[in-house]
């Protein structure tokens, strides 16, 4: 059942993708990434991850989007011609692309078994649950704490630091949003 | 073993085929719109991996999906403001007619 539901999730959410990269206006290829994110907010609640798909739904799908819809509306872009590159770039899309697509592909068989036979580097050691006890203790973390417990106090406790440069970076960018758009460059 | 462990392996193909769709896009398209869009494609891909491992991990690969999804909010207010610079400098948009460092 479980698999069902993801592989519709996934099919919606590469037909999106593929319709917001060959999509003729702008205006429409934001609309369909915002699709593809809240593809990617469902399955991620069927990865065990419910407090990051909330945050997906709320920060990405509503608080970037819609600031580039803002920008968007803003520009007033005509949407007249196609502005797909030449036929060289179409090529090089291809080539790259695909040498992309098939080094990544390999991920697709990826079972936790095999992850774990591949760190242990002996297939007599390679015992999942022994592996990545870590996975297992965040579950009855999260179970104990909830949800949002669950990922809060690793945040607020060993990453602590990262957390508080973060706050730098998004007073930087604020800074730097508010200097660009206002004078005349 | 939670029902969720066993789409590891499919979560992480689907976020290689979304990763290759967003390179895709940023070498096929000159809307420079169209290519922050691209670029938010791919950090989406990015931190579906996060999370898919983060069920063998722990918590860390979560949290690290927080401080992408601060970077990517950042990046895309800053770049936002530079488009629009832009804009008005230009009247456009298409990085054909953005060649200001081209010598």
């Amino acid at each position: 059942m479980t698999e069902a539901v993801f592989y519709v999730l996934a099919v919606s959410a590469v037909i999106t993708a593929l319709l917001c990269i060959l999509s003729r206006s702008t205006m429409s290829a934001v609309l369909w990434l915002t699709a593809t994110m809240l593809s990617l907010a469902a399955i991620y609640l069927l990865l065990n991850a419910e407090f990051v798909a909330a945050i997906q739904v709320l920060v990405y799908a509503g608080a970037v989007m819609v600031l580039f819809l803002f920008v968007v509306m803003l520009l007033n872009l005509s949407t007249v011609t196609t502005d797909l590159r030449g036929p060289a770039s179409l090529a090089a899309a291809i080539v790259l692309v695909g040498l992309l697509g098939i080094q990544l592909a390999a991920l697709w068989r990826y079972t936790p078994g095999r992850l774990a036979a591949e760190v242990a580097q002996s297939p007599a050691l390679a015992d999942p649950s022994a592996l990545f006890a870590a996975g297992d203790l965040a579950r009855r973390e999260a179970l104990e704490r909830g949800v949002v417990g669950g990922v809060a106090v690793p945040l607020f406790q060993s990453y602590l630091v990262p957390f508080e440069i973060t706050s730098v970076l998004l007073l930087a960018a604020i800074v730097g949003a508010v200097v660009l758009a206002k004078r005349r460059i | 073993m939670t029902p969720g462990m066993t789409l590891l392996g499919p979560a992480l193909g689907l976020s290689a085929i979304l990763f290759s769709l967003g390179v895709a896009g940023v070498v096929l398209r000159r809307n420079a719109i169209v290519l922050f869009v691209c670029i938010e494609l791919m950090l989406n891909a990015v931190n579906l991996t996060f999370v898919a491992l983060a069920q063998l991990h722990g918590a860390s690969g979560q949290i690290m999906v927080f401080f992408v999804m601060t970077v990517a909010a950042a990046e895309a207010a800053v770049g936002l403001a530079i488009i629009l610079a832009i804009f008005r400098h230009k009247q456009s948009v298409d990085l054909q007619n953005i060649n200001l460092l081209r010598g």
